[in-house]
């Protein structure tokens, strides 16, 4: 390690995204860039059109479902664990525990190590494997839920009070608003873990994506498109559908419908009843306050960044970590991420 | 305490009446006493604690986490008691969470200097759920959208009561309610209703229009005005005097010169105005007064209030309410006549010949404090609730103005997908420019097919979002009917409408041709309306 190379000679902010100098190559850029390392699925991470990208099988994967001309795109698949060189950095992938594929990205450059860790989470998830703490120099976090605010409850008490419901009000559809990719099928795995068996009805938009799941080996058991069935059917049943479908004409075709959304911004009542659900779940991808002054204690880096969210809170209590922390201020975060 | 957080969280969420009272209905089941009872008075009104401080639950929050911290997470959450039920942590070794009846119970015997430490103990042992249920609980606004009526509803339903005989003995009872519960739940004897000051269900009317008229004979009615204040009960017996909302709400704390003014023994019905002199004020004054838990002298010698009395259910011990309109109404003017008061006085009934003559009458009226004509069959006895037939409330015109589509915001429970809440503006000159000023909402007198047009019209339209409202392009005329217009401070446009439903969508008028500020300005009454019973047209039976 080199206590006279400055981190930020080496890994900066620039308009088109995080980017990496002696690699000459950026990470989960905002715009189309020759040479991009992506750390996972979600749209504010990966976008199509880079001429190079790096990533976990499973990102490049969910890249290929989501996005048209991915052929235009020189894919380098990198396992977790394995090691790459590009121009004189060393790169790696580690577990980052968000969504199925989701990683850190370990950079190694003349003896110091920088983490991305990228979108994180702490606890269990059945469709990924757990976030990994990687020793560091410096470590980059997000800061989705950076208030001591936000505590996510267990999940599978979630679950319950999703089920309960059912069962307070069984001739209703219970409606479940999830985001498309991981959100979703981890609700499915949490619901099959808590002894729902019956079929689970999906929007059509979140279909590819499940079934790109089905085929990494992830088993969601019945589910099945909503299409055309008849209305009858829904009575009881559960539905999952993205959060603006909610409030979209589809909603229409159900009797009565329990409206449910599934984040961490479920947390706050004011943010619950903006997104019009009667059933606000607290059911996060993101580490929640706890987790993310965890992890700064894990990783033990003396210098910490943190980006999108509510950085100052976390900046703050890092300081009072005695971490030398600041905000990293990144192109192309949108705020609302779960 | 857990359980009834629970409920208050999903009832907070809950915006269709009917789940509510499911939810309510499951936890009285479920339920053991005295908990559920304290639920019950706490949906109700009936429970008044000590209250917390503001400073206190600051306090506790910035020792907890610091108050830089503190502050950060209050200004992005908004609402104190949630802040700190979200910041503090369970404490797994904190022992059990404290049931309703155990926080009740302690609140009322413990002293000031020791609720912090108790507090503490309990905030340690709730989760977070529970932390904002008792926070809630402690500063007293629930604010779940539940009002004491529907409570009541719920608690009626698990013992399959009407809802009015669970309200006739509602005065005579106490939390936590178990001979309540007992009866409904356990076949025990029905509490006995305390006559002396309970409140007795209230007679309805049903709307009735011109046309409808003439199947009707008019010799079987009697006629009097629809006073445009508020309908309430005036119930007194030995020490008990009180004035019940028509939904059976304990109002007379807000009115004490009325409650001092009671010197009968009886149940009567009528309406509460604010009289100045001879004259009627507004809807708008007497509203100034309602909600209010400090009612100053001068709020008592500015906008004095005032019962016209329409009917009598007791009096002096005795029970009218078989006889009919008629015997009633004679009491009623006999008792009147024997000792006239300056609080209350008789509505008078209006006269006339056919329907054709009280259609003249109702088309003279034009008075602000009037909202239409009662009509009551003289054979009619009083019973509870909305008989068909013996009883019509027969209102004014509405008034029609033509204003432009503005926001449109999302509906609930089964509109939750429509844009079915609508603001509507009239053009001002401001400035030198021509602009829209928002003068109301509205979000009923559509049918279900208009709903759907307007909900595609404004999907259509949208020029910007903010959060769940859309703005939309100022293009689409709406017929507004209103039964009131005063002036307001709390409005932009300093008018505020009384009942605005929207009446015709004018889709063949062009935006341009809305009407003005100025023109609804005209519409203002004036100050009051002259007591009708000196007018020529109404005279005394």
């Amino acid at each position: 390690m080199t206590d006279t190379l400055d981190p930020r000679s080496w890994l900066y902010p620039t308009p088109r995204g995080l980017y990496c100098k002696p690699g000459d190559f950026y990470i989960d850029p905002a715009v189309a860039v020759p040479r991009a390392v992506i750390t996972h699925g979600h749209g504010d991470h990966a976008r199509p059109g880079h001429r190079k990208a790096l990533a976990t099988p499973e990102t490049l994967a969910i890249m290929r479902t989501r996005f048209e001309g991915m052929a235009d795109t020189s894919q380098q698949p990198l396992k977790y664990g394995e090691s790459v060189r590009i121009g004189e950095v060393d790169v790696e992938l580690a577990p980052a525990g968000h969504i199925l594929g989701s990683a850190q990205a370990v950079l190694a450059f003349k003896g110091q190590r920088i983490v991305v860790s990228g979108d994180f989470k702490r606890r269990p998830d059945p469709t990924c494997p757990p976030f990994e703490p990687i020793p560091c120099d410096v470590f980059i976090t997000e800061a989705t839920f950076a208030l001591p605010v936000f505590h996510h409850p267990s999940d599978m008490g979630e679950i319950g009070k999703l089920l309960r419901s059912v069962a307070t009000f069984p001739e209703r559809t219970h409606l479940v608003g999830v985001y498309a990719l991981g959100k979703c099928q981890r609700v499915i795995k949490l619901l099959r873990a808590a002894g729902w068996d019956k079929r689970i009805w999906l929007h059509g938009s979140l279909m590819a994506l499940c079934k790109l799941y089905q085929e990494q080996g992830v088993d969601l058991g019945d589910i099945a498109h909503v299409g055309d069935a008849i209305l009858e059917t829904f009575r009881g049943a559960i539905v999952l559908c993205p959060p603006s479908a909610l409030a979209d004409r589809w909603s229409r075709r159900f009797a009565d419908p329990v409206p449910a959304v599934c984040s961490g911004w479920m947390r706050v009542r004011a943010r619950a009843r903006q997104s019009g659900a009667e059933l606000p779940l607290i059911i996060s991808d993101h580490a929640d306050w706890g987790e993310l002054c965890q992890t700064l204690k894990d990783v033990g880096a003396p210098k910490v960044w943190v980006t999108h969210g509510r950085e100052e809170a976390l900046v703050h209590m890092a300081r009072s970590l005695g971490i030398d922390a600041e905000a990293l201020h990144l192109a192309g975060r949108e705020e609302e991420g779960t | 305490m857990q359980a009834f957080a629970a409920l208050l969280d999903a009832l907070s969420y809950q915006p269709a009446r009917n789940a509510k009272l499911r939810l309510i209905e499951t936890y009285l089941r479920e339920t053991p006493d005295p908990d559920r009872g304290w639920a019950l008075a706490a949906l109700t009104s009936g429970l008044d604690f000590p209250a917390a401080k503001p400073a206190l639950l600051r306090g506790f929050g910035e020792d907890k986490i610091g108050a830089e911290l503190f502050h950060l997470s209050y200004d992005y959450v908004g609402d104190l008691a949630e802040t700190l039920s979200l910041i503090w942590e369970t404490d797994p070794n904190a022992g059990p969470p404290p049931t309703l009846g155990e926080v009740v119970d302690t609140l009322q015997t413990a002293t000031k200097m020791q609720t912090p430490a108790i507090l503490k103990r309990w905030l340690d042992s709730l989760d977070a759920t529970g932390r904002w249920a008792l926070l809630k609980l402690l500063t007293g606004a629930l604010r779940v959208g539940v009002s004491a009526r529907l409570a009541k509803q719920a608690v009626a339903n698990i013992g399959n009561q009407p809802v009015d005989a669970v309200e006739e003995i509602w005065h005579g009872l106490t939390p936590p309610y178990r001979p309540l519960f007992d009866w409904l739940l356990h076949d025990a004897p029905r509490p006995s209703s305390n006559a002396g000051g309970a409140f007795l269900p209230p007679m309805l009317a049903n709307a009735i229009e011109r046309a409808e008229l003439d199947a009707l004979d008019p010799a079987h009615f009697r006629a009097e005005w629809k006073w445009d204040g508020i309908r309430v009960q005036v119930a007194s017996s030995g020490d008990v005097k009180r004035l019940y909302s028509r939904a059976g709400e304990d109002v007379s704390a807000a009115f004490p010169d009325i409650i001092e003014a009671i010197d009968f023994e009886g149940v009567f019905d009528g309406e509460l105005l604010v009289r100045r002199d001879e004259t009627v004020a507004p809807f708008n004054d007497l509203q100034q007064r309602l909600n209010r838990k400090v009612v100053t002298p001068k709020m008592l010698k500015d906008h004095p209030a005032h019962i016209r009395l329409y009917d009598v259910l007791w009096l002096e011990g005795e029970d009218l309410r078989a006889l009919s309109f008629d015997q009633r109404r004679a009491r009623l003017e006999a008792w009147n006549a024997e000792k006239p008061r300056a609080r209350f006085d008789v509505s008078p009934l209006v006269v006339f010949t056919d329907w054709a003559h009280l259609a003249q009458l109702r088309e003279q009226m034009t008075s602000d404090g009037i909202e239409g004509l009662m009509l009551k069959r003289g054979d009619s006895a009083y019973l509870a609730g909305r008989p068909k037939g013996p009883w019509f409330k027969w209102k004014r015109d509405p008034m029609l103005v033509d204003c432009v589509l503005m926001y449109a915001q999302r509906g609930h429970g089964k509109r939750s997908s429509f844009y079915s809440d609508f603001t509507f503006g009239c053009w001002r000159e401001a400035a030198g420019k021509r602009e829209l000023a928002p003068v109301g909402k509205a979000y009923f007198g559509f049918t279900d097919e208009e709903l759907r047009w307007l909900d595609k019209w404004v999907r259509d339209h949208t020029t910007n979002r903010f959060g769940p409202v859309r703005e939309v392009a100022p293009e689409l005329v709406l017929e507004i009917a209103f039964d009131g217009i005063a002036r307001s401070t709390r409005h932009k446009s300093g008018l505020a409408m009384r009942f605005p439903r929207i009446n015709r969508i004018r889709t063949d008028k062009p935006a341009a041709e809305a009407d003005t500020i100025d023109n609804l300005l005209r519409l203002l009454g004036t100050a009051g309306v002259e007591n009708p019973a000196e007018s020529a047209y109404v005279t005394a039976p």
